[in-house]
């Protein structure tokens, strides 16, 4: 079997929740060995979040965390201790990258800073993730990721347009922001062999967010037209605009209607109805999208969302059925693909999850279990730092690790 | 600070189209490497528009111009950085020219549909034997196997068949779309992600290797937690709309104005005091029912009334100064004008200037990082069709100016789209 693409890259990752253990994730999955740092006894947060309000979560078996860390090593360790700091910058200077999330303020004020990393390991790439990025007026604002959602201008562009906009299910604006943080990462450690020095790299999950923007904010620059939410209809089409492209109801469901608005003669067959070709529909598209609905509905109505999605992708039309998670699990093209690995964690089981999100024929995607907290801590301050059993067990007690 | 660019040195051979292709080769494009676009003569990109123009926002002020194919604002926005071929595949002299172009390249990415490369005569098979260090990124729909391998997937599929689209919706209500897109440039990011660890793994080795990057499933790590929750419980969470299983309150409140909100979160019993003292709302603050997260939830629909109540009369942004000063996490929900004008994403310098031959000047947005602290110039506008078939042909191959006029003619290559 071949290394991973990323083998021989040693990530120290010092952050928490969603954004950058998601990238750290993706560079783990391909051969970075990841080494996620985590408070002594606690823990990063999402090891107890749950995902609906009377959800009970056990340390160890919260799902979010167990998505996001797979192949990461635990240890323990409290920066606020001098004696954790020490440790700390040991780790850098053994290691190529740094991630982390804190607020800008935060490891400066450790002396944690990339100036300081810098000085000590000037091959360093340290990658920050932030709200709003290390520097701005915004910089020190608090966020969610619902926050940066709204102000990147996302958020504005879902839901009803008759109503407040709605917030995509989950921490989007986050897992974009990983994204992000693993682009510019892999980005810098290639810039590092030219340049023989490292980087600091600055994510802020606001612009991640706005770099989904589809250039709307140049057209309104030309334009001054502000692009709305369309509830199930896909927004930013001027009147002329392509249709169908919406969600409606069908017997079992819903199903996602996807023509680009080229294959008319194609949907009044598939739906035998043959007003839904007149050339005067077809014209004017997006502006009569209530009359094309309603010439649709009928047909949807009496059909299950699979069989409409088969007929119509026979004839090339990009049609999709709305699943639930349930049926995602059972899809049978993401099944083929051998698509959700197993893993086995000690505590919670045999965890079945998404995989790869790429395939690379020579760098396997593998991966292991997300860690139990701090289970690391022998091989990294005994193996990695040296330390014998009785000097650890010291730090340990004081609290360090 | 080096002068070089991150990626400096790398050539991509870009055979995408549309969207979620031509984003992943912005993102390597901006960071340096020498993206050439190519299109063929009777094969252009359609995110150009139609030839003939249409709905004139989709262009500048004053648009769409005799070429409307070179002035349409999205394609422009998107393909920046790139030069531009149109070559045609379909015929053996174009496809000798890419085989020559591919010999001194390092990616060639493309996201036709699985049969295509190799109806060219030029899937990975024949492409490595010509150059064993190339990176091929193919971008398939579903994925080069399997039963749906020959459907075709754009954004909003991906939406729909990860679980996202059923996860998200008003409580109460249907599975909401999210914006079509989401998707698209999700799977951008992914793909300059798999080609980047192709390239390190080049670096380390000298092979290249053949990178696949489908859209859904990259989607589905995106609702990864609720995959992997349901393969346990055998349950997923209900609809929500904008309400949180952590945080209470979390919503989004109608400000003053024409569809103007504003997103509160209170995340801890200590913001929600610190929120009642920057609405000034002290019988909120002593008021038992709302001092834990239990009880907050417990009167969630009462305290979204309350706090809507007092945005209401105010102005989105205003609301977000006095809470964020009271460091309660709030956000104005911006729309894109307030997006391009926000002083935050000014200073950051996310939109940089440049200036087209033919569709005139624009401000683009960077993707979400910096890298050293300062953004990186725009190089070269996005370009006009056939624009670098001289150059190209010339400058990488050597041809002669009468070579290149004979591919002109044999209309192997072309300035203009011709259909």
């Amino acid at each position: 079997m071949n290394a991973g693409g990323l083998a021989g890259f040693r990530v120290l990752d010092l952050s928490w929740h969603v954004a950058g253990p998601y990238c750290t994730k993706l560079l783990a999955g391909f051969g970075a060995e990841v080494i996620k740092i985590e408070r002594p006894g606690v823990g990063d947060p999402t090891r107890r979040f749950a995902l609906a309000p009377d959800q009970e979560v056990h340390a160890e078996r919260g799902s979010l965390f167990l998505h996001l860390n797979t192949g990461k090593k635990s240890i323990t360790l409290d920066l606020k201790k001098i004696e954790g700091r020490r440790l700390l910058l040991q780790l850098v200077g053994l290691s190529d990258a740094v991630v982390e999330s804190f607020s800008p303020r935060v490891l400066p004020g450790l002396g944690l800073g990339f100036e300081v990393l810098r000085s000590l390991h000037p091959s360093l790439v340290m990658t920050s993730v932030s709200s709003f990025g290390q520097t701005g007026p915004y910089r020190d604002y608090r966020a969610t990721d619902m926050v940066c959602l709204a102000l990147g201008g996302l958020l504005y562009l879902v839901g009803e347009p008759d109503r407040e906009p709605l917030k995509p299910w989950g921490p989007q604006a986050s897992y974009q922001a990983g994204l992000h943080a693993a682009v510019a990462t892999l980005t810098a450690l290639y810039q590092r062999e030219e340049a023989g020095v490292g980087e600091h790299v600055d994510v802020s999950v606001m612009e991640s967010v706005a770099f989904q923007m589809h250039s709307y904010p140049q057209m309104y620059r030309y334009h001054g037209k502000i692009v709305r939410r369309e509830g199930q209809r896909i927004a930013g089409h001027g009147p002329t605009g392509h249709y169908p492209d919406t969600t409606l109801p069908c017997q079992d469901g819903f199903v996602h209607v996807g023509s680009s608005g080229y294959h008319w003669e194609d949907v009044a067959l598939l739906m035998e109805e043959p007003r839904l070709a007149d050339p005067a529909l077809k014209a004017a598209q997006r502006a009569q999208a209530a009359e094309i609905d309603a010439l649709m509905q009928p047909w949807l109505s009496s059909h299950d969302k699979l069989e409409i999605f088969h007929r119509a992708q026979a004839l090339r039309m990009p049609f999709a059925p709305v699943l639930s998670v349930g049926e995602v699990l059972q899809d049978e093209q993401l099944g083929q693909r051998g698509y959700f690995q197993e893993a086995s964690h000690p505590v919670a089981g045999l965890v079945r999850q998404p995989g790869p999100p790429a395939r690379l024929s020579e760098s396997p995607w593998t991966t292991s279990a997300a860690p139990l907290l701090g289970e690391h801590n022998e091989e990294i301050y005994g193996g990695l730092l040296g330390y014998d059993s009785g000097e650890v067990a010291r730090l340990r007690d004081g609290g360090v690790i | 600070m080096s002068l070089r660019l991150p990626l400096d040195g790398v050539r991509v051979l870009d055979l995408t189209m549309i969207a979620a292709g031509p984003y992943a080769t912005q993102l390597l494009a901006d960071m340096g490497a020498e993206v050439i676009k190519i299109e063929g003569p009777t094969r252009y990109d359609r995110y150009r528009g139609p030839l003939r123009g249409r709905d004139r926002e989709d262009y500048p002020p004053g648009g769409p111009g005799d070429r409307p194919y070179n002035q349409g604002t999205r394609f422009n926005e998107v393909n920046r950085n790139k030069l531009g071929i149109a070559l045609d595949l379909a015929k053996p002299s174009g496809v000798a020219i890419f085989k020559r172009l591919a010999a001194v390249s390092d990616v060639v990415i493309e996201n036709y549909s699985p049969r295509v490369m190799g109806n060219f005569g030029l899937d990975y098979s024949v492409l490595q034997v010509l150059n064993p260090g190339l990176i091929m990124v193919s971008m398939p729909g579903f994925g080069a196997t399997g039963p749906y391998r020959n459907y075709v997937a754009n954004g909003p599929v991906p939406e729909a068949m990860s679980g996202l689209q059923h996860l998200t919706g008003y409580a109460g209500g249907p599975p909401m779309k999210i914006s079509g897109w989401y998707y698209d440039q999700t799977n951008s990011l992914t793909a300059a992600f798999a080609t980047l660890v192709a390239l390190h793994h080049r670096r380390r080795t000298g092979r290249g290797q053949h990178v696949e990057s489908v859209m859904l499933e990259a989607a589905a790590l995106l609702v990864g937690e609720a995959i992997v929750d349901h393969a346990v419980t055998g349950r997923s969470p209900d609809r929500m709309g904008n309400r949180h299983s952590q945080m209470v309150p979390h919503g989004c409140y109608r400000c003053a104005g024409e569809d103007a909100w504003v997103v509160i979160a209170v995340r801890n019993d200590a913001e929600w005091r610190r929120l009642c003292q920057a609405v000034g709302r002290l019988d909120w603050e002593t008021d038992e029912r709302f001092a834990t997260v239990e009880g907050r939830r417990l009167h969630e629909d009462e305290l979204d009334r309350l706090i809507e109540g007092w945005t209401a009369e105010r102005d989105h942004r205003e609301v977000t100064s006095m809470l964020q000063e009271a460091a309660v996490p709030a956000g104005a929900v911006l729309h894109a004008g307030e997006v391009m004008d926000d002083p935050h994403l000014s200073e950051r310098g996310f939109f940089q200037g440049v200036v087209h031959p033919e569709a005139g000047a624009a401000l683009l947005p960077r993707a979400g990082w910096l890298l050293g602290g300062t953004p990186l110039p725009i190089r070269r506008p996005a370009p006009c069709f056939g624009e670098h078939n001289g150059h190209i042909l010339a400058e990488l191959l050597g041809l002669m100016p009468e070579e290149i006029r004979a591919l002109e003619d044999g209309a192997v290559i072309s300035s203009r789209p011709l259909v």
